[in-house]
């Protein structure tokens, strides 16, 4: 194995690790928002009760972002010092307007949210928790646009020879405004809010399921599935949306999607499938003409095949086509849900719903790995491209840096994370299990336990 | 390079300078409270110091996420050449970074007593190797590192960053941030404990005043490129002998109970031991130890272009105001003595 198989490999691995968690933060800062507004204006305290639950919730979920968040800013210099030479003018600049409009912001105003329930009214607090919201909703749009830039580079021009060539800025505005950005900043944006209120409902159904904290359960219940329906429709809308951009700008990594070896009149698409890469063959159940029709509008023309293109440009075509198509199938299975959700509610109990609420309880994994699969699609399928069209992958690659030394990284970064991932699952269960109410009861073993520490004192 | 893009340049290479001087002033105490915890014996003592800090130390650590930020952004060939050369060792910082992220929050979620003792130490270890490690960087740049005719990196990719000259300069990092810290401690506690990390104070200070000394040798001897700027404009000279003062000054405010002055006088001293810094290592900002004079790697050679200087220019001339307005008004509401409640940590 060479140190460019090993950086990508633990590229994928830090990046995939980091990015359970800002989905959940962004979607479930939206939450708070909504959560803390309803108490406020209706001065109801089980508003209160449902804020301080998952705001503890909230604060776990931040520091693991925060924790493997600080792993990226180093990710491209230690391994891949070639591209942060060469994007470094363009790349770095969205990065410190990151930092500087976003991190602060949140970072900042976590502080308040998490201690300053004392300190300031509710309507200082209510701020505070808004701008929190607003922060990771700003992280969100600057890494966006960063990653879009590399998908479809625009605003720049290429300058110097050999190692020192590089890419500048021409056009700042045109740099952030790519082609793909804004695409996929709101599908980026709404699988946050899917991530979020799906992580709320799998919650409230638990209790509804349990019989547990009934008044709370469905208050989160109702806010999370408004959130939830909302998420999962217009998710539709710009998942359509975005697949026509791809077509548009990176029509190659759209022929990879779904397996489109030839170019045929009209374009089918497959619901499942298996892809032989030898016999350039997809073995699954196809959809005539359906791809033609998302992407044109029209059952004429053909979509481009990857016949089109010199196989040395193809992205690995057996791996975007299943992380492709299980990203539409976890839609589904949202859209399912959100749909016996509705059912649920529109009965008079929703806790009697027993099957819809199993559902519910796991639905929380769906947007999870839908938001796994579709950057999988995306990254692999830009490759063999690190910028689309201008430095290739393993032109980007650190040239001092030995096999050993990634492994030795990879090793140690897999092990710290499976550590503190099971200890934040146990963390998160625990809470959970505890419920909303538990609050004064575990305030009291604090207190117990200083008491007897204090009587200790000399 | 014309006027105008050097002095871009420079003004960026302020803005970097500024921000490392921000991120050891800040999270400076934060990793000093941190590298203290476990003097603490009790719990109630230990989450006084973890509230304490708990507000603002995500915020002070995101100077760090700034100055490396602008290091890629302003001076990208120097963010390349730094990172994939001191792989290894970064690759721990990172560790000890994602550690001491998570363990407040871990710790303060269940009261069994081995979980907090874990997370304890953790959280001690974390904050003395990022304390060490932040020092053994500077420490580096300050030496110098391996560099070929081509900037790229020829040295070992563990033992050079473990340079005798780079740990002296890391100690002195951590003896800073023991003290600093401490006297952020005086500020927010009161009572008994209070009088006890008053003491602390004497015994943090001479810890400093030592290594200072040592460094500052070491310095003059090995290091001697550091004091060429000095040599040259002896009015410099007047920032080290006003850091002396300052930090003579610590115990005095101390003794008059002004906590808020002598806290004050240790951010001073931070910035401007980072001034001199900034001073000695100019116009390089990666040093090479070999031939020094073709190799380093200049700014004017690391620099990105005047368009991204410029775009980068707006950014931070719009940001930063609500940077600083919005971090002063966070300080100040969480101003005055720690109490635990109900919703502390």
């Amino acid at each position: 194995m060479d140190a460019l198989f090993l950086s990508r490999l633990q590229f994928g691995l830090n990046i995939s690790f980091h990015y359970l968690f800002p989905p959940l933060s962004i979607g479930l800062g939206l939450m708070l928002v909504i959560m803390e507004g309803a108490y406020l204006c209706t001065k109801n305290p089980v508003y209160e009760r449902i804020t301080h639950f998952w705001v503890k919730i909230f604060a776990l979920i931040f520091a693991m972002g925060v924790g493997t968040g600080l792993v990226q800013i180093f990710g491209f210099g230690t391994n891949w010092a070639a591209f942060s030479r060469f994007v470094g003018d363009v790349f770095g600049s969205i990065l410190g307007a990151e930092g500087i409009f976003a991190f602060f912001l949140e970072s900042g105003f976590l502080g308040l949210l998490l201690f300053g329930w004392h300190r300031v009214g509710p309507k200082t607090h209510f701020f505070s928790t808004v701008m929190v919201a607003l922060g990771a909703h700003f992280s969100a749009l600057w890494i966006v646009i960063a990653n879009s830039w590399m998908q479809t580079p625009a605003g720049h021009a290429i300058v110097g020879e050999g190692a020192a060539r590089h890419a500048v800025i021409e056009n700042f505005w045109q740099v952030l405004n790519n082609p793909s950005s804004v695409n996929r900043l709101c599908h980026v944006i709404l699988a946050a809010w899917l991530t979020g209120a799906f992580l709320v409902l799998s919650v409230s159904a638990y209790y509804l399921l349990k019989k547990r904290h009934l008044d709370f359960a469905t208050r989160c219940f109702k806010i999370a599935m408004v959130v939830a329906v909302i998420g999962v429709l217009l998710q539709g809308v710009s998942g359509d949306s975005t697949g026509r951009e791809v077509a548009r700008n990176q029509p190659i990594k759209l022929a990879a999607f779904e397996g489109v070896y030839e170019t045929t009149t009209p374009t089918g698409m497959y619901v499942g499938g298996y892809v032989n890469a030898k016999e350039k063959k997809v073995y699954g159940l196809p959809l005539p003409g359906l791809l033609s029709f998302l992407v044109y509008h029209n059952f004429r023309e053909p979509v481009a095949g990857l016949d089109q293109f010199p196989p040395e440009l193809w992205p690995n075509v057996k791996i975007v086509f299943q992380t492709y198509h299980g990203m539409i199938f976890m839609w589904g299975l949202m859209f399912l849900g959100v749909i016996f959700g509705l059912v649920a509610w529109s009965r008079k109990k929703i806790m009697d719903s027993k099957w819809t609420l199993r559902f519910l309880v796991i639905a929380v994994l769906f947007p999870e790995i839908a938001n796994q699969l579709g950057w999988d699609s995306a990254e692999m399928g830009r490759q063999p491209w690190a910028v689309h069209g201008l430095l290739l992958t393993k032109e980007g690659v650190s040239p001092n840096i030995q096999p050993g030394q990634v492994i030795f990284s990879l090793v140690l970064f897999s092990l710290i994370y499976l550590l503190i991932f099971i200890m934040f699952i146990y963390l998160l269960d625990r809470k959970i299990k505890q419920g909303p109410d538990v609050g004064e009861a575990e305030e009291y073993q604090h207190q117990a336990y200083n008491v007897s520490t204090l009587n200790e004192r000399p | 390079m014309s006027a105008l893009e050097y002095g871009f340049m420079i003004f960026w290479y302020i803005i970097i300078i500024a921000s490392v001087i921000c991120y050891a002033m800040l999270d400076g105490f934060d990793l000093g409270v941190g590298a203290l915890h476990l003097f603490a014996s009790k719990d109630e003592e230990r989450r006084i110091f973890l509230n304490a800090i708990g507000p603002v130390w995500d915020g002070n650590e995101v100077w760090f996420v700034i100055l490396i930020g602008g290091l890629f952004a302003g001076f990208p060939l120097a963010y390349a050449t730094l990172l994939s050369a001191f792989y290894i060792p970064l690759t721990c910082l990172i560790f000890a970074l994602i550690f001491r992220a998570v363990a407040i929050e871990f710790r303060s979620k269940t009261p069994m007593r081995w979980w907090r003792n874990l997370w304890d130490i953790l959280f001690f270890l974390a904050s003395v190797a990022i304390a060490l490690a932040v020092g053994m960087a500077l420490g580096n740049l300050i030496q110098g590192i391996p560099l070929d005719q081509n900037h790229d990196y020829a040295g070992h990719f563990v033992l050079t960053f473990f340079r005798p000259y780079a740990l002296l300069v890391g100690i002195l990092t951590l003896s800073l941030f023991c003290m600093h810290g401490t006297i952020y401690l005086v500020m927010k506690t009161e009572g008994d404990l209070q009088n006890r990390i008053i003491a602390w104070v004497r015994p943090a200070m001479v810890f400093f005043i030592m290594t200072y000394a040592i460094t500052t040798v070491c310095t003059l001897i090995y290091q001697g490129h550091m004091v060429n700027h000095i040599r040259e404009r002896p009015f410099l000279l007047l920032i080290a002998l006003g850091n002396m003062f300052i930090i003579a000054d610590i115990p005095r405010e101390i003794h008059k109970k002004r906590y808020g002055t002598a806290f004050l006088c240790s951010c001073l001293n931070i910035a401007l031991l980072l001034v001199l810094f900034a001073i000695g290592t100019f116009p390089d900002v990666i040093r090479s130890s070999i031939q020094p004079e073709t190799n380093s790697i200049s700014l004017v050679a690391a620099s990105a272009s005047l368009k991204t200087l410029k775009v980068l220019t707006v950014i931070v001339a719009i940001g930063l105001p609500f940077v600083f307005g919005y971090g002063f008004f966070i300080y100040r509401l969480f101003r005055g003595k720690v109490k635990l409640d109900k919703m502390s940590y």
